[in-house]
């Protein structure tokens, strides 16, 4: 159902999941104020902070893309079975097996460059890696999750399921690191 | 299709955009951590930083979407210039939803963080910071959105394709850049006055 093109009417459509998402992100907030201390004291776990939110996100909203248009193309069963469903998994995680690494080679390498490093490099990239995987891992589920949801409610995945597993991923990505964190410093 | 087939197609497809995100991410957290000095003076910032982040991603997504979406559907011509009324309300749109969303956060977490019993700073100085660093990355976000998700088409990439990623870099970057501006502007002030 097309929204009118007013200020009004994009407001009315769009405002109330806003400002709900905007809730959801002030939860991950307070987790990244709840270790705040050590973040300022380690500018390189700072520099993570977005990357590893974002890329969390990506991962997330790039499945779930995925898995929506096979829905709607019907090629898609929710069977552990099915090759579409087991394929973008297997894709997911060999994604944040490739990128996480260079996200923590990076993150040291530019703070290094730019206010100077207190952990080692290979520290950093334990800690982006660790977190990396385990957010793929939660990323996948959480994508099935949903979707699997919006089918059993009829719901249009592409309008639903992309908000809900970005935000949501965006969370986990500071419980993830967050706890990361805590286990390898 | 076999799953080693799929899982190949989507790792290839997805490769080039996280790379791309990957870029602005870590720019992004570059400038967030050497902003330690104003994180330390403005407590409660860091807890807003998801939210910022977030906002932008969500409203101007859905801006280049709904571009997209017009484009494809000859609602909207690709043509910056000639002050298309339905263009005008989508971007105008964009900039309050993600001011008022920004603002909201600014609350949220003053309250919050007043109900925890944590230090926090002045409501004014995190609802000032919130609005600032929304409206200039609003306008440098609107007008990346508009002009790529145009050129895009022009050149007869599908529009789709290209918002996502661009999105999330430039929100990234952009977002931080103009939060540290943002800050730093306030706290002036503030000092000032």
């Amino acid at each position: 159902m097309p929204t009118d093109w007013t200020v009004r009417a994009i407001t009315g459509a769009m405002l109330p999941v806003l400002l709900a998402l905007t809730l959801v992100e002030v939860g991950s907030g307070l987790v990244l104020g709840s270790f705040e201390a050590q973040l300022l004291r380690y500018p390189t776990l700072l520099a993570l902070v977005p990357v590893t939110i974002g890329t969390a996100g990506n991962l997330g909203s790039i499945l779930a893309a995925r898995l929506s248009t096979s829905f709607h193309l019907g090629t898609l069963s929710f069977d552990l079975a099915d090759e579409h469903l087991a394929g973008n998994a297997v894709a997911t995680l060999a994604l944040a097996l490739s990128i996480f690494p260079l996200v923590g080679v990076g993150a040291w390498g530019l703070t290094a460059l730019v206010s100077g490093v207190r952990l080692s490099l290979g520290t950093v990239v334990a800690i982006s890696v660790a977190s990396g995987l385990s957010l793929a891992v939660l990323a996948v589920a959480v994508t099935l999750t949903v979707t699997y949801v919006a089918y059993r409610f009829r719901l249009d995945p592409d309008d639903v399921v992309i908000p809900v597993v970005t935000n949501t991923c965006d969370v986990l990505g500071v419980v993830v690191l967050f706890v990361t964190v805590q286990l390898i410093l | 299709m076999t799953v080693r087939e799929v899982a190949r197609e989507a790792y290839r497809e997805a490769l080039p955009a996280l790379a791309a995100s990957l870029v602005g991410g870590l720019v992004a957290g570059v400038v967030l951590g050497g902003m330690r000095a104003e994180l330390r003076a403005v407590p409660g910032l860091l807890v807003l930083v998801p939210a910022l982040l977030a906002t932008r991603g969500n409203v101007y997504g859905s801006l280049g979407a709904r571009i997209s979406t017009a484009l494809h559907q000859g609602l909207v011509e690709p043509r910056v210039r000639g002050g298309d009324d339905r263009l005008r309300a989508a971007v105008a749109a964009a900039l309050a939803n993600g001011l008022l969303a920004s603002s909201f956060a600014a609350v949220a977490v003053f309250s919050i963080l007043t109900l925890l019993g944590d230090s926090v700073a002045p409501l004014p100085v995190l609802v000032a910071t919130a609005l600032v660093s929304g409206f200039l990355s609003g306008i440098a976000l609107a007008g990346v959105v508009v002009t790529v998700v145009f050129a895009g088409y022009r050149r007869g990439r599908d529009p789709d394709t290209l918002v996502g990623p661009i999105v999330t870099t430039t929100g990234d970057v952009f977002g931080m850049l103009f939060l540290l501006v943002a800050v730093r502007s306030v706290l002036f002030v503030a000092g000032v006055i």
